[in-house]
């Protein structure tokens, strides 16, 4: 209770390829969050950005160059890089300050514009650097989701037609999306003919980068009630945990896992411990989820998520699918924001737009789209470097 | 052509035998091993040892997971043209309790794979320089025939 925070605006950029500076992004992002708030700019004491490393020094301190693109006024800045996490450790960053009584509202704020294909280290000869070590071995970001999709196909008994109804079910919802990059409707036979990228991965598995930009205002529960919203969802926990030694899963960019010989040290998968420190905090469990926005980076990690949020027991992801638990409608819809399959990924954008979703289907604003009765939403995602985050949102 | 010398891709990270190993490090006071190699820190948060000794690695381990690259990864990948699709694997070392990534030799594609299957690892031609060949390792399955004799 006492850890909570509002959410009294959301606003994004829609994802595309538009080929624009990020400032663009950002900023008609966190002018469309300030309107929905109803607050004028110069009220926002606070302004949390997350900084992408694609875009030069301006990228780099990203909170105050979307500071200064709105009009300087005074605020105090912050940027957070956190790769996939950055939107997360911004939210955050803007929590910590709002709880110790050093601002009452804080603009979070994150847009990125992304290169064509595979995401590329720097060159040279640099073996220290294992992201250059895993391109110059051939061992690029496919790879890796490759790698835990054919775990799932051997151990579990995931089929290729259980990857390809991840995408239909992702296309089918975000086609309702007018912020969604693909609005395209897919059939599991486009899935089945697109090209084999890391098998059984096909193109369609994988999802694309893209530009984007959101942002969300949120302030104290007090100034939320002075100012009559008094009922606006709440960040309830923010996750951000590091992995746990040893980490048992192959995470990019590493070409090797930890060691788990060491008396007393466990292997651990990372993914599964993210959403812990979420629950707890928020002081609510798995059977109280109605929705969940997880990072899709293929179809089959978003049956992954599933189970590291323990909405199913380890293995039992594609079942739930196939009972059509995870679409609208079912007992947990996952990624009804039509997930990354459907946005493409804009790095620093990706965990603010995943809390944008969550507001407005706990408003009961989302169209289409809307979950009934949505009153508990978590996101999770994952990215480079131990990297990893998960909010959850209610009402 | 044929008198280029052999070198390794990345220095000191595997021996150059018949039967190649990883060189990897193992902390003198816990006993964790680190892949690629480390003498400065353990990262075992119960560990707070500098000291390492420099250890061969399993050569062979089981499958944990296993792939392809259907499509030219970007530098500094350097392919051949034309673009040779090749399977990769992740290989767990029973002793080390770690899972190492590799590809796997040519010739052998992911119908062939299997998670649990038994793995050696072998050297072989990553890309050729002006000076040398690069080569660096791979993973073999140990049922598989060794016509190649790599």
């Amino acid at each position: 209770m006492s850890n909570e925070i509002a959410i009294i605006g959301a606003g994004m950029h829609p994802w595309g390829k538009w080929g624009h500076n990020f400032v663009q992004y950002g900023v008609a992002a966190a002018r469309e969050a300030l309107a929905d708030a109803d607050i004028p700019w110069r009220d926002i004491r606070f302004v949390s950005g997350g900084a992408t490393v694609r875009c030069g020094y301006p990228g780099y301190v990203a909170g105050a160059t979307f500071a200064q693109a709105l009009g300087w006024q005074g605020a105090e800045v912050n940027t957070s890089y956190a790769a996939c996490a950055s939107g997360s450790q911004a939210l955050a960053a803007a929590r910590n300050k709002i709880l110790a009584g050093e601002c009452e509202v804080a603009l979070v704020v994150g847009a990125d514009t992304t290169p064509k294909g595979f995401l590329a280290p720097a060159g040279g000869y640099r073996p220290e650097d294992p992201d250059w070590v895993r391109f110059y071995l051939g061992i690029t970001n496919p790879t890796y989701f490759a790698l835990y999709a054919r775990r799932r196909m051997d151990i579990y008994g995931d089929t290729l037609e259980d990857f390809a109804a991840v995408k239909v079910k992702n296309s089918r919802i975000g086609a309702k999306n007018p912020r969604a990059r693909y609005r395209k409707c897919f059939t599991a036979e486009d899935v089945a003919a697109s090209a084999m990228v890391a098998d059984p991965l096909r193109l369609m598995d994988i999802c694309a980068t893209s530009d984007g930009g959101a942002a969300l205002i949120v302030c104290s529960l007090d100034y939320a009630r002075k100012i009559g919203k008094a009922n606006a969802p709440r960040v309830a926990a923010i996750s951000t945990v590091t992995p746990t030694f040893a980490s048992g899963v192959v995470e990019m960019p590493d070409i090797a896992t930890d060691s788990a010989a060491a008396a007393g040290v466990e292997a651990i998968s990372y993914r599964s411990t993210i959403p812990l420190k979420a629950y707890e905090e928020a002081g609510v469990g798995p059977e109280d989820i109605s929705l969940a926005e997880v990072y899709d980076l293929s179809t089959a990690l978003e049956l992954d998520w599933i189970e590291d949020l323990q909405l199913t027991p380890r293995g039992e992801a594609a079942a739930a699918l196939r009972r059509g638990d995870t679409a609208l409608g079912g007992k947990f819809p996952i990624n009804v924001s039509g997930g990354l399959a459907c946005f493409g990924e804009a790095v620093p954008a990706q965990a603010i737009a995943q809390v944008c979703e969550l507001t407005w289907q706990l408003r009961g604003e989302a169209g289409d789209r809307q979950v009934k009765g949505a009153r508990v939403g978590i996101t999770a995602n994952q990215g480079l470097f131990g990297h990893g985050s998960s909010v959850i949102v209610k009402r | 052509m044929r008198d280029k010398p052999l070198a390794p891709a990345i220095d000191g990270w595997h021996t150059m035998a018949d039967k190649p190993h990883l060189i990897g490090s193992q902390c003198t006071d816990c006993g964790t091993y680190f892949f690629p190699p480390q003498s400065q820190y353990c990262r075992n948060p119960n560990c707070d040892s500098t000291d390492f000794r420099e250890v061969e690695l399993s050569r062979t381990g089981q499958i944990w997971s296993y792939t392809n690259a259907s499509y030219k990864p970007p530098s500094p990948f350097v392919a051949p043209e034309p673009f040779e699709p090749y399977a990769i694997a992740g290989v767990q070392l029973q002793r080390e309790q770690m899972v190492v990534l590799g590809q796997v030799v040519k010739g052998v594609t992911v119908e062939e794979l299997k998670v649990g299957m038994l793995m050696e690892l072998v050297l072989e031609t990553l890309h050729e320089t002006e000076d040398d060949i690069k080569v660096t390792w791979k993973w073999r399955p140990i049922a598989a025939d060794t016509k190649t004799g790599a």
